[in-house]
């Protein structure tokens, strides 16, 4: 889990995890995007393959990376735990704060109408 | 404003999930709905649960309680104390959840913007242990599944983050 969250952490890493999202992709084809060396980017994926992150298909000649999805899960599964709790919680309290405002308002006039007559 | 209704949740780093909503409301408003008891048990809870117990003394050293329970019994509990209060603005306070041993330390900021608040709430991990803890006993819960979300992480744009309308 440790070396996922700092596998995570380096913005490159997450742009490369973006580009394999959308399908396996050698080195070569990872460099180029991100302007950087081979051997940059292969620093990179060692990290990610470490992290359980990503993986190597079968290939030999292009030895191309491909996202794993199990890696992730526990990230998105945190996370997503927060949404589910507070994503509903705070729809509700839109509601209620509507609803103070109009009591609010309501009072309001009434103190308006008071200090008229 | 654009961002009114979205909830945005972003890992900070290791140890430090940051939650960011707007309200359309002055903040005075969204602080005394965030924090007496009888508005919390309008709004607080996941879908279908409701919060049936709660109780807040709003003051440095005072604590908070809460159960919460879900549409098939099922009882969720937790607790803390207030460390900082500056209503309306700011609020400082542990969390820790009856069922598992380690508390976190959420900080919940309320900024005001003609008449719109944003509401943001860093909740602090004390150790990777106990996030991993935390995390483990979420895929123990079930939604193991998660892979279908996979896509909408690393859509993120700043960091690791998970925007959703709600």
């Amino acid at each position: 889990m440790d070396l996922m969250f700092a596998a995570l952490a380096d913005p490159t890493r997450r742009a490369i995890l973006v580009r394999l999202a959308s399908g396996e992709a050698s080195v070569k084809e990872l460099a180029k995007p991100f302007a950087m060396s081979q051997p940059a980017v292969s620093k990179h994926l060692k990290v990610l393959e470490r992290a359980g992150l990503i993986t190597r298909g079968q290939d030999a000649q292009r030895r191309p990376r491909r996202i794993q999805g199990k890696g992730l899960g526990a990230a998105t599964e945190w996370l997503q735990q927060f949404r589910e709790f507070w994503g509903g919680s705070f729809q509700r309290l839109d509601d209620l704060l509507e609803e103070m405002k109009a009591t609010e308002r309501k009072k309001e006039r009434r103190k308006g109408r008071r200090k008229e007559s | 404003m654009r961002n009114t209704g979205t909830l945005q949740v972003t890992l900070k780093n290791d140890c430090e999930v940051v939650l960011t909503r707007v309200f359309n409301a002055p903040r005075a408003m969204v602080f005394e709905a965030m924090t007496k008891p009888e508005l919390l048990k309008r709004w607080m809870g996941p879908r279908g649960w409701s919060l049936i117990v709660s109780e807040i003394d709003l003051r440095v050293g005072g604590r908070w309680r809460s159960i919460l329970r879900s549409p098939e019994g099922k009882e969720m509990r937790m607790s803390g104390v207030y460390r900082e209060i500056d209503p309306p603005e700011r609020i400082v306070s542990t969390e820790a959840y009856d069922d598992y041993t380690g508390e976190t330390v959420n900080t919940l900021l309320l900024r005001e913007e003609n008449e719109k608040t944003t509401f943001t709430c860093t909740v602090l991990y004390p150790s990777k242990d106990v996030r991993d803890a935390v995390i483990a006993s979420g895929m123990e819960h079930g939604a193991a599944e998660c892979y279908d979300r996979l896509a909408e992480v690393l859509e993120a744009r700043a960091g690791l983050s998970l925007e959703s309308r709600a």
